[in-house]
């Protein structure tokens, strides 16, 4: 069988894409659907003192509207983050009294289409009084108006993490640089929004409710919990999902108000989430105004690092809120030996939505700070930011290495891919032909960043709700294999990678595999695909789970080659009496079910053979009148994969900009990325994981904020306001690969899909303040707009 | 009060009565079924609801129904040809220019637009003409890949 894993594998989910045949939620159609359609406050904070639906009830169209007293019995929108003193707001699907951010929902609608549900919409009366707002982070923290009254004041919880002596590390220091730094508020903006659509039927007393979700089981869980019905009851199916970058790694309240709208009604009901209402109500990323102090020597060694961070939550606190500065912390330590590190974290509400994992989660804050500290250091000691890295990384003999933020990085060879990807660029010409440049008049700058990032998250320890991944993989009678996932992958390619997985284990051809996910009807209960996580842990599921199958089919191959086990040899698909030379034998042919009468199974032909498939194993398995004794009928096995560490992929990026003297527009000259992920299935997919992941850090560095004015008013309500990378913002990205495997799965892979969020930011901005340096400048704060450097090039 | 309209979709001829204020591309998903063609932000911005009009590529998500009274439409489902794939549609596979698909649909009927018009783009070129366009996930690079692709093979 032709080796699979390592290979560029066409996607095989891409077909349907392509055709424009593929199902996203929007794109089921039921009989007798009702449509909802959601009033949602514009104010930031306000006490509701009516609620008139009168108008809206007798509107063409309109079958019902629900408002905040109606659902008083559907559960909070849930929080799994337990931090210790966690300040947790009551959360209600429909707002009660009051409102806290702009975009919350007060009303739904339900018309027959969704023209008059929308129109319906502007005939539903709210009586607001407007109270006094907190936008501001630093603000919230500090006092200002309290938004929860109950709470006192508007910090949601306090937390300090880290190893070594801090104080005195820094006071040893020869120099300590300290920076304020800036993690601007972003939207996702996946390309699907969000959408429901729930169908309950009264006899059976089941709910089917198809979301565009990352956690289809762990949605499941929640919402049965919230609307009161039997887990067991509820079937969640996420069908295609356009994108989902952590914010649809959450239970929002439309979710569970769509399944209790049609346990009211008994009739499907649906929800297409509006592009504004999506950058109002979807979850935002980042939101974190820090302080960073590094200690270092006079030779460039690190000290200590201290961290204090405001973290700006939001009004309410979603599926993981507030979890994700803790990430930040974890991860401070860079990769970098620093003995003593310390985060001091304040979790603050403010009348906004909830920020919560947006691809990378608390990483990208944790990457920034290290690598924009790093070249405070450099600049300051005056030595080449890429070797003030370099030496203070962990050798690759150093692994598994400790930080004093308390983790264990399973391998690395940093200074290997640092070393390959000064070498793609050309560094040491590149520091002459910059000097030169200088000497010009030419603003031409360099940046870099010597990342690590924590993936495959990860042991259950470390999680709210179970870190880790199953699948089931069976062969069907007719030799088919299917191959059942925990993960819900959307858009990165599982059902490919895995099937590349599952071919190679199996030796057969990767066509006659197929990768099912996201329906907990079908699928064994999983956690999902977030936190490059899929491929570590359910493609380990996957692997391991296809390792049990073929013990059971190694014992009925010996049974029916009447001889013993050991006598037995598996390679390309084949079981065979004595071990099989040729490994890379043509894939085991499918048993000809077009010889069997029809509807009828094929009758297994292992009389006399010296080798069977593993097809006709599973053949033979299904009629099972020639099974070992004690052996269950059936090809199948099922395995739940838990992690024993997360995996630390790592790699360096290098950019290099050049600034428009005039204009400040900042063209990009080159993009080199060396990236290690450890062991790669599929080049093509890490390919693209990595480029989506370096233009979305491309996007925060130059482009994207989510910006709220005074009153809390969402300024960037649209896409004409909200700035996304567009194709010609991007320049072509030279990417390179170093490979070291991961001891933490037997498939040595470590994960990808945030590597580009993390790495590339710092590289970015790095770039852009080293071409101001000939005018002073040693940070910015992103997004690094034109005007911005305009201003700094004119000193206006 | 609704308005009779007829148009060619894909081929086939189409009579609806639909109310003047129906999108394009809702009379074209929820009239017809044609799914394939997404909506992406409802503001002419992020292209997901590209299709052609009359050979013209159109975004679909602010043009009336009534508006292409007597057009011919094509949408995604209409490329292949024979069972065929469309060159660009063989080039997005190819070149993995495409992740969660949702974009896919209105990237592919620009693409083909653009080649139509530069049988040859540029790098810069293929960037320019799909500037309308947004992708969350590839970060561009494999699409303007799959771009060159399928203008090579077009070019035959």
């Amino acid at each position: 069988m032709a080796n699979y894993v390592g290979q560029r594998v066409k996607r095989t989910e891409d077909p349907r894409l392509i055709k424009g045949l593929a199902h996203y939620v929007d794109d089921i159609r039921l009989p007798d659907t009702l449509h909802v359609a959601f009033v949602r406050s514009v104010y930031a904070h306000a006490r509701i003192n009516s609620i008139d639906i009168s108008e809206a009830l007798n509107a063409p169209g309109v079958v019902a509207v629900y408002t905040g007293k109606d659902v008083a019995k559907i559960g909070p929108v849930p929080c799994a983050s337990a931090l210790p003193g966690l300040k947790v707001p009551d959360y209600r699907v429909l707002a009660q009294d009051k409102v806290y951010f702009v975009g919350q929902p007060i009303a739904a609608v339900v018309a027959r289409d969704a023209y008059a549900a929308r129109d319906a919409l502007d005939l539903v009366m709210v009586d607001y009084d407007d109270l006094p707002v907190v936008v501001d982070v630093e603000a919230a923290a500090k006092g200002g108006p309290v938004i929860y009254e109950d709470f006192g004041d508007n910090i949601a919880y306090k937390l300090t993490a880290g190893e070594g002596d801090i104080d005195a590390a820094l006071a040893a220091s020869d120099h300590v640089l300290k920076q304020r730094i800036v993690h601007q508020r972003l939207a996702p903006v996946a390309m699907e929004g969000r959408g429901v659509l729930a169908r309950y039927f009264p006899g059976e007393e089941e709910l089917t409710l198809w979301s565009s979700t990352q956690i289809p089981h762990l949605m499941r869980t929640q919402v049965a919990l919230m609307i009161g019905i039997p887990e067991n009851k509820l079937r969640v199916i996420t069908p295609e999902v356009g994108g989902g970058f952590g914010s649809k790694l959450n239970v929002y309240a439309e979710e569970a108000l769509l399944g209790w709208i049609s346990m009211q009604l008994a009739k499907p009901v649906k929800w297409i989430e509006g592009r504004r209402e999506n950058i109002q109500a979807t979850i935002h990323g980042r939101g974190q105004v820090g302080y960073v102090e590094i200690g270092c020597k006079n030779d460039g060694t690190i000290t200590g690092l201290r961290y204090d961070v405001f973290a700006d939550l939001g009004a309410y606190l979603q599926l993981l809120t507030p979890a994700i500065p803790t990430l930040t912390g974890l991860m401070l330590s860079g990769s970098y030996k620093i003995p003593a590190i310390q985060i001091n974290v304040t979790g603050c509400f403010t009348n906004k939505m909830s920020t919560d994992a947006y691809r990378g989660a608390g990483r990208p804050e944790a990457t920034y700070v290290v690598e924009r500290a790093m070249d405070l250091v450099a600049a300051e000691l005056g030595i080449d930011p890429a070797e003030v890295r370099r030496q203070n990384f962990p050798r690759a003999d150093e692994f598994p290495f400790h930080t004093a933020t308390g983790l264990d990085y399973d391998s690395g060879d940093y200074e290997a891919a640092l070393n390959k990807a000064q070498a793609m660029i050309g560094y040491a010409e590149l520091r002459k032909e910059q000097k030169k440049a200088r000497a010009e008049g030419r603003l031409l700058g360099i940046g870099i960043s010597t990342y690590v990032e924590i993936c495959a998250l990860g042991p259950s320890q470390a999680m709210p709700a179970g870190g880790w991944e199953s699948a089931t993989v069976r062969i069907e009678p007719t030799g088919k294999v299917t191959v059942l996932t925990g993960a819900s992958p959307h858009g990165q390619g599982q059902e490919t990678s895995f099937a590349q997985i599952a071919a190679d284990e199996l030796g057969v051809d990767l066509n006659d595999i197929t990768v099912i996910h996201g329906d907990t009807g079908i699928v064994q209960y999983g956690i999902g695909t977030f936190g490059s996580r899929a491929t570590a842990v359910g493609g380990t599921a996957v692997f391991i789970a296809i390792q049990k199958l073929k013990e059971k089919a190694h014992k009925i191959a010996a049974h029916i080659l009447k001889t013993d086990v050991a006598s037995v040899a598996f390679a390309g698909g084949h079981f065979s009496r004595a071990a099989r030379a040729d490994t890379t034998a043509a894939s085991a042919p499918v048993v000809p079910v077009g010889e069997a009468p029809a509807g009828a199974l094929p009758e297994p032909h292992t009389e006399g053979k010296s080798s069977l498939t593993i097809q006709e194993i599973a053949l033979a398995a299904h009629i099972a009148r020639e099974l070992p004794p004690d052996t269950e009928p059936g090809l199948s096995a099922t395995y739940f994969f838990e992690p024993k560490n997360f995996t630390f992929p790592f790699g360096t990026h290098i950019v290099v900009v050049e600034i428009d003297k005039e204009t400040g527009d900042i063209k990009f000259l080159r993009y080199v990325a060396v990236d290690d992920c450890g062991k790669v299935i599929n080049p093509m997919l890490v390919d693209g994981q990595l480029h989506g992941g370096i233009v979305q850090s491309l996007g925060q560095a130059l482009f994207e904020e989510v910006v709220y004015d005074e009153q809390g008013q969402l300024v960037t309500g649209s896409l004409m306001d909200y700035a996304l990378p567009r194709a010609t913002h991007i320049p072509w990205l030279e990417l390179g690969r170093t490979e070291t495997p991961s001891p933490v799965n037997p498939l040595g892979v470590k994960g990808v899909g945030e590597a580009g969020t993390i790495g590339a930011t710092p590289a970015i901005v790095g770039a852009i303040v080293d071409a101001l340096a000939p005018y002073g400048v040693k940070h910015l704060d992103m997004p690094v707009k034109p005007e911005t450097v305009w201003r700094i090039l004119k000193g206006r | 009060m609704k308005r009779a309209i007829s148009m060619s979709v894909n081929g086939v001829s189409q009579q609806h009565e639909v109310e003047p204020r129906l999108l394009l591309v809702h009379y074209l998903r929820d009239v017809l079924g044609l799914t394939g063609t997404h909506i992406g932000c409802e503001t002419s911005l992020c292209g997901a609801c590209t299709i052609f009009v009359d050979g013209q590529a159109v975004k679909s998500c602010t043009m009336l129904a009534v508006q292409a009274d007597g057009a011919e439409v094509t949408t995604i489902e209409g490329m292949m040809k024979d069972g065929q794939l469309h060159p660009m549609q063989t080039g997005f596979w190819e070149c993995h220019g495409l992740q969660c698909g949702y974009c896919t649909p209105g990237m592919i009927m620009a693409a083909t637009q653009l080649i139509d018009r530069n049988a040859n783009p540029s790098r810069a070129e293929i960037r320019h003409g799909l500037e309308g366009n947004l992708c969350r996930c590839t970060g561009y690079q494999h699409i303007v890949e799959a771009v060159e692709h399928a203008a090579k093979n077009s070019r035959g």
